[in-house]
């Protein structure tokens, strides 16, 4: 036997309350029909006695107390899972829109998934090369880690996304590459931008992409990153797929639960945002990883920006103390018309140590990005003091230091978006702009190393005109 | 356990109201639900008691059961608690993924202890012993490197009137039996029940007088903790906290270390237990996950029982305390603790005070930190417990409410640099805002165990820190060039300081871990030259040449190149200095 509640108790912004409900659980989906058939989805987010407060997907516009029918499904919000994701286009919360039917489940998945036991997780060791010289570099992303970028409206922080997709290879690879992406509360041009990006590189039959639009509901945008990761959760760790997961624009995520928290009548906390931003950003986060046994991997690169480029504003903040690091971008290289605009020193990759050198890399990586981390932040204090007594009067050694940040932005940071550096370019290259400084200078790294790799000099190469 | 039964009522997250009595007392444990998770009474009135739950509350319906345990939230001590990970509520992870594989399941009502395991039990006691609280009554090697000593729980004494023969028992086994003067009998076994936002008791404290020796050289130098001391150490993201807390966790001098992760990511808890147990302690060259305690409670693990993490790891760590063990807690981090008490504080909606934290954020900071101490345990012997707190403070700002309340109950204070960890100076901890109060107080112990030497030789270290970074900011406005020659071999040996000294590889097989009489002769050579070059330059000879023989370089590399056990390579050193001082001075004769 159906059962339903007629009618509603009450209404606010995108909630409903039901007096005497029975036996009901706490974050139980239910099916709201209108009079006039439209069928709406919701989900309990407060019990009291008999009544209960769900949240409406879709929004409260057009319900009355009196035309709505609500019927409890009595089971969580899922999502059907299947290998056949990969290639289709679904909503924000996991409806396929490209007309292709539904999919044919091998599996039904709760959304909010769980927490990973720390001692099942595998460590994550092995690099994933994106072929940008300052990620590879000095940030190196590792698989199963969670990078986001951190960036500003109107700087190039899709451009560079797109980049890390079409790139990204792993050395000696094993199994298969999948892409999940999540647009959530991003314009309709940009998720046709990486449509196409992906489409351009041959990847869209690997690519599962959910979209919750700018002008999408809000209530579905706060179940759009959790019904992705519950894809890639399912084609890592079932299917054994290395799964890259890119998260757009969590900016407007944040916004969302801030509406939907502020809309329960929440004690707001930073800037409005709710107490449990941070648990919240943690349970979509802490989703990346590998785990010991599985062969498959999640790893996230979500793309937020910063508004009024403030790193200190609680998005951000709160996000870098979750993930493993953050690639930085920078409006002022932006402006100088820098491509990727990627601030070194802020950008960091907590995972790096343990993924690069000696069986990963090259012996001298680690050392040699600390030394360009140590020697390009001697740059800013050399233009600080420029601006102050003019580049004139500057030492010998602080005039050096000026050029090499130049080089360093125009030649190793700045790169061109079809432009695959492989990791031991990036890496000569690191060393060739070193050059430029003397020996003495490099502080760093040791002895040994220095005279493996430091040719005086080198940096001449990287001036002269190309021939023919 | 009596079980009284109580009903659902209403659910708003991990927050339960439960009817159907008046039983329940506040802190209770009590079980909810048909899946039975577990919870603490955190507010009753009249009608209603409110529950917080420690498991993600989803599929909870009004009307179903709930117990009241009858007891407040408490765990179980006992031995095989070492090398073991457990979570905020020491619930063992290993046994929690041979039941539930590699997601965490709810409602997993498991021991914390090995129920099974045989420990290799002495037992000191004989029939007709008097035995009050604090003696110790059994003993077992819980690993190579710790002795489990059992002792009678505060609250319990009397005659014994049972002891079982030396031999294997497992935790659950009654060992000795006490009979008290109303008749009533104890049963102790290895293991012992303690609530834990109760203190363990302990006879008396003792002042701090020794330092907790990290092999780190900006700590142990400059701002030195002591034995049972407490220490903060904030510092925005991406500035080390973790790093440094490994660090600790792996060099520091503890009997026992407590490492909690409370609120923090998965991979580093794993990164933590994998290194652990590769790594070998420098004195026993045993794997240093034999001293070692993880409490992991991630930041996707629930919130509550996040909040419950941090009086865990104490209890854990003022047990091993009381068996005359020193013991160093590092709980990473506090903030995401105090995140944990205000997101409960807005579902139980009380008053907010400063940025959303509950009012009692200061009170609940103080009685954590305050558990730390050097003490006389009910036993007699010494004990402590130093905690090390990270602080993540909103935006990097040191101002807001978590940093500055945590400032107040600690005496160190490990100021972490953004601009520092930019330009990879690590450990990132800025010795312009860093202070330690227990400076004054260890001097008798270096003066003692290293060297008069060494707290002079800190003294002008950090004089002429202090004065590099008033000469930088006249540099910052005219440039290096143009200060006299007796300024710039300041800003040229505090470079020296900051980069050969302050500065200290964690991935360096030499640099990781310096102890205290190498960290003296490096401070040593460091002074010498400076006072060498200083005489120099009083002749009006330029610096630069001093520069030109390349001493300083080479001394800024010494970290590197002198092993910790051949320490006689120093005395290359100073004749490299002599040398170096000599060839300037013939060239101006």
């Amino acid at each position: 036997m159906r059962l339903e509640y007629i009618g509603l108790s009450e209404l606010s912004g995108s909630l409903i309350a039901l007096q005497g409900v029975k036996d009901v659980a706490f974050d139980e989906m239910a099916e709201i029909t209108l009079e006039n058939g439209e069928r709406r989805y919701g989900r309990v987010i407060l019990l009291d006695g008999d009544k209960a407060v769900l949240q409406v997907f879709e929004g409260t516009k057009g319900i009355s107390l009196e035309n709505a029918s609500t019927h409890f499904t009595g089971k969580p919000m899922d999502l059907a899972l299947s290998t056949e994701m990969l290639g289709r286009v679904f909503d924000g919360v996991g409806r396929p829109i490209d007309g292709l039917g539904e999919i044919f489940p091998e599996e039904r998945r709760n959304i909010n998934g769980s927490a990973i036991n720390p001692v099942s997780r595998k460590y994550p060791r092995s690099c994933i090369y994106t072929g940008i010289s300052a990620i590879d570099g000095c940030a190196t992303l590792i698989r199963g880690q969670k990078l986001p970028i951190f960036s500003g409206s109107g700087m190039k922080h899709n451009e560079l996304a797109a980049q890390i997709v079409r790139q990204a290879k792993v050395p000696n690879q094993d199994g298969e590459f999948a892409i999940v992406f999540a647009a959530m509360g991003v314009k309709n041009d940009t998720a046709d931008f990486f449509r196409r990006s992906f489409e351009e590189a041959g990847a869209l039959s690997r690519v599962v992409m959910f979209l919750n639009l700018a002008a999408d509901p809000i209530i579905e945008r706060i179940l759009t990153p959790r019904c992705a990761l519950t894809a890639a959760e399912f084609l890592a760790f079932e299917h054994g797929y290395h799964v890259l997961v890119v998260l757009t624009d969590m900016t407007s995520y944040c916004e969302a639960l801030r509406e939907f928290s502020s809309s329960k009548g929440e004690i707001p906390s930073r800037k409005g945002f709710p107490a449990y931003l941070y648990s919240d950003l943690a349970s979509l986060y802490e989703r990346a990883g590998m785990i010991h046994g599985r062969p498959g991997s999640v790893t996230q690169v979500p793309v937020l920006t910063m508004p009024n480029d403030d790193i200190t504003h609680p998005i951000p903040d709160l996000t870098g103390y979750i993930t493993e690091g953050q690639v930085v971008l920078n409006r002022e290289l932006d402006q100088k018309g820098i491509y990727p605009p990627i601030s070194i020193l802020p950008s960091l990759s907590r995972l790096m140590k343990d993924g690069v050198g000696k069986g990963f890399t090259r012996e001298d990586h680690y050392d040699l990005s600390n030394q360009l981390f140590a020697t390009y932040s001697k740059v800013q204090d050399a233009r600080s003091l420029a601006s102050v007594i003019g580049e004139d009067e500057l030492s010998e050694l602080d005039k050096r230091y000026l050029a090499f940040g130049d080089a360093f932005e125009s030649k190793f940071i700045n790169q061109n978006a079809a432009d695959n550096r492989s990791i031991q370019e990036t890496l000569d290259l690191g060393w060739k702009l070193l050059s430029m400084l003397p020996k003495g200078e490099l502080d760093r790294i040791d002895a040994k190393t220095i005279e493996e790799h430091y040719r005086a000099d080198a940096w001449k190469e990287l001036f002269t005109p190309k021939k023919g | 356990m009596k079980q009284a039964q109580y009903t659902i009522h209403g659910i708003n997250g991990p927050v339960v109201k439960v009817v159907g009595g008046r039983g329940l007392a506040m802190m209770d444990m009590v079980s909810v639900g048909d899946e039975g998770l577990i919870g603490e009474v955190v507010g009753v009135d009249l009608d209603a008691a409110t529950v917080q739950v420690y498991e993600d509350t989803a599929g909870l319906k009004p009307g179903q059961p709930a117990a009241g345990l009858g007891a407040p939230m408490a765990i179980t001590l006992g031995p095989g608690m070492l090398t073991n990970i457990f979570d905020g509520i020491a619930r063992p992870l290993k046994v929690i993924e041979e039941r539930s594989g590699p997601f965490i399941a709810r409602g997993l009502n498991i021991p914390s202890l090995d129920q099974e395991k045989a420990w290799d039990v002495t037992i000191h006691v004989k029939e007709g012993d008097t035995l009050s609280p604090g003696a110790l009554y059994a003993s077992c090697p819980e690993t190579p490197l710790i002795l489990h000593r059992c002792l009678v729980p505060a609250g319990v004494s009397g005659r014994v009137t049972k002891a079982v023969p030396n031999g294997a028992y497992n935790v659950t086994e009654v060992l000795v039996e006490l009979t008290d003067d109303r008749g009533r009998v104890h049963p102790l076994k290895l293991s012992q029940s303690w609530p834990i936002r109760t203190p363990r008791p302990m006879a008396e404290r003792l002042p701090i007088d020794r330092p907790l020796v990290t092999g780190q050289r900006i700590i142990d130098t400059l701002f030195p903790i002591g034995k049972g001391g407490a220490a903060a150490i904030p510092g925005p993201f991406g500035a080390g906290k973790t790093m440094t807390q490994h660090q600790l966790a792996k060099w520091s001098d503890a009997d026992i270390i407590v490492y909690l992760g409370c609120g923090e990511r998965g991979n580093e808890m794993t990164q933590a237990l994998e290194e652990f147990s590769e790594l070998l302690d420098p004195k026993s060259q045993q794997p240093l996950l034999n001293r070692t305690i993880l409490i992991a409670n991630t930041s996707n693990m629930p919130v509550a029982a996040r909040e419950a993490s941090v009086y865990t790891g104490m209890t854990i760590a003022e047990y091993y305390r009381d068996m005359g063990y020193h013991v160093a807690l590092m709980a990473d981090s506090t903030s995401r603790w105090a995140e944990a008490l205000r997101e409960i504080s807005g579902r139980l909606e009380e008053m907010p005070a400063e940025e959303g934290f509950p009012a009692y954020l200061a009170s609940r900071l103080a009685e954590f930190y305050e558990r730390a101490g050097y003490v006389r345990t009910l036993e007699g012997k010494e004990g402590s417990v130093t905690v090390i707190g990270a602080v993540s403070p909103q935006g990097g700002d040191f101002s807001e409410p978590v940093t500055q309340n945590t400032k107040r109950y600690v005496r160190t204070f490990w100021g972490l640099d953004r601009a520092l960890a930019y330009a990879r100076h690590f450990p990132s901890i800025n010795w312009l805002t860093s202070y330690s109060e227990y400076a004054d107080d260890l001097k008798p112990w270096y003066d003692a165990h290293v060297g008069s030497e060494f707290v002079a030789c800190r003294f002008q270290l950090s004089q002429l820190l202090q004065k590099e970074a008033e000469l930088m900011e006249i540099v910052k406005l005219i440039g290096a060039d143009i200060l006299p020659e007796d300024q710039k071999l300041i800003i040229e040996t505090a470079r020296l300081i900051r980069v050969g000294f302050l500065q200290q590889n964690a991935y360096h097989a030499v640099d990781t871990y310096v102890p205290l009489d190498k960290q003296l002769r490096m401070m040593q050579l460091i002074l010498k030259l400076h006072s060498g070059a200083k005489e120099i330059v009083s002749r009006s000879i330029p610096l630069s040449q001093l520069k030109e023989t390349g001493i300083f370089e080479e001394l800024a590399k010494m970290k590197y190149e002198v092993p910790n056990d051949h320490q006689e390579k120093f005395d290359d050193y100073a004749k490299a200095i002599d040398e170096a001082l000599r060839q300037v001075d013939e060239a101006n004769r």
